[in-house]
């Protein structure tokens, strides 16, 4: 696997470094030499020095052979244009784009961005429900927003804790796509039954992950 | 030839030929989108102008009848407020490539605007916006054509 990451800071540090611990080549743009070097020597990555908005330094970083292209810099002008460059002009399958303004995430997906990531979405996502004392994280929007993964924690008195999976009442659009026990997945079969702590993945559209998550989770409280 | 002159009788005709009515929205007051949309309300067109800056408007000329909009226009709720749901023409001249791609292509997809001109430095990034199909203008190459030209026909000459 192939991945080039442009952007710059700490999230660039880490995923690098876990990218090449998963044994993944990994070429880094960063626009700032000092941390060009620092990247190179600390983690041992190929970096490429530059504007990633340019599209002959996409190409330097070996656009051409990459499966995958992220885009991490602070603004969504230029992540668009990364991702746009990589699939336009270098045909990169998979471009994925981090989203500083939420309301932007729908018009990457419009542009041909395969996955828009707002952080800040997530963020308030998570504050919100967890002010209503249920962990629950929206890892994925998929579709233009029209169907969402989301993380759904539950406590030892949830709503669905003690049920077969095939007696939980879920929407029709929504399924469990898989159940995190004690850091081991647990593929969800009709008898499965659920636990306190379980980590349910929860695959659904817009119009019914609510429900989906009353029914599992019980009402998150305002 | 001098543009500071030639500029507005020239405006005034390629205006006659447009819908007088049409709203047009600019964004970046820099000296080039201050300049145009100073034209434009001179002779009597409706024009919003964007830029992030507040001091950016003081390029403007002091008797510009137009509406100024102060926000970050990759944000859909500044072009919403800046009126781009109505507007028939977008010209989009900030310093920045990448912004000028994003907002022009926010501009068609988004907001459907009828006309969308953006402009660019970077020669590079030229192909990608025509193959977003939008329109651009590129000082640089517009100045290089400019400089060969006078070089060429004083050369010749």
């Amino acid at each position: 696997m192939r991945v080039i990451l442009a952007g710059q800071g700490r999230i660039v540090y880490h995923l690098a470094r876990q990218f090449r611990q998963k044994k993944m080549q990994v070429v880094v743009i960063v626009p700032d030499e000092e941390e060009a070097h620092n990247l190179a020597r600390r983690i041992g990555v190929a970096v490429v020095l530059g504007d990633a908005t340019a599209p002959r330094l996409l190409e330097e970083a070996g656009a051409l052979r990459a499966d995958a292209v992220l885009a991490l810099s602070p603004h969504d002008e230029d992540n668009l244009a990364i991702c746009q460059i990589a699939r336009q002009m270098y045909q990169v399958p998979r471009v994925i784009a981090l989203v500083n303004d939420p309301d932007n995430e729908e018009i990457f997906h419009r542009l041909d961005v395969t996955v828009a990531i707002s952080v800040t979405r997530i963020l308030s996502i998570l504050i919100e429900e967890q002010a209503g004392f249920e962990a629950i994280g929206q890892i994925i929007s998929l579709d233009e927003g029209q169907v969402t993964v989301s993380e759904v924690v539950l406590r030892h008195n949830a709503p669905a804790v003690g049920l077969r999976l095939d007696a939980v009442a879920l929407p029709e659009e929504a399924l469990i796509g898989g159940i995190v026990r004690q850091g081991a997945v647990v593929i969800p079969k009709g008898p499965t039954v659920l636990q306190g702590e379980d980590r349910v993945i929860l695959i659904a559209t817009d119009d019914c992950v609510h429900e989906a998550i009353a029914v599992l989770a019980g009402v998150v409280e305002e | 030839m001098n543009p500071e002159s030639d500029g507005p009788e020239a405006l005034q005709d390629v205006l006659r030929l447009a819908d007088p009515t049409a709203t047009l929205v600019v964004v970046g007051c820099g000296r080039l989108g201050a300049m145009l949309a100073s034209q434009l309300s001179r002779v009597g067109r409706e024009v919003v102008v964007v830029d992030r800056n507040q001091a950016a408007f003081a390029l403007l000329d002091v008797d510009f009848s137009g509406f100024q909009v102060v926000g970050d226009a990759t944000e859909l709720e500044v072009l919403r407020e800046a009126g781009l749901e109505r507007a028939a023409y977008l010209l989009v001249m900030t310093e920045k490539d990448t912004l000028n791609l994003m907002v022009a292509q926010v501009g068609r997809q988004v907001f459907s605007v009828p006309q969308v001109v953006a402009r660019v430095y970077d020669p590079q990034r030229e192909s990608l916006y025509r193959a977003f199909d939008i329109e651009t203008i590129s000082p640089t190459s517009l100045t290089a054509a400019a400089f060969l030209q006078r070089t060429l026909v004083k050369g010749g000459g």
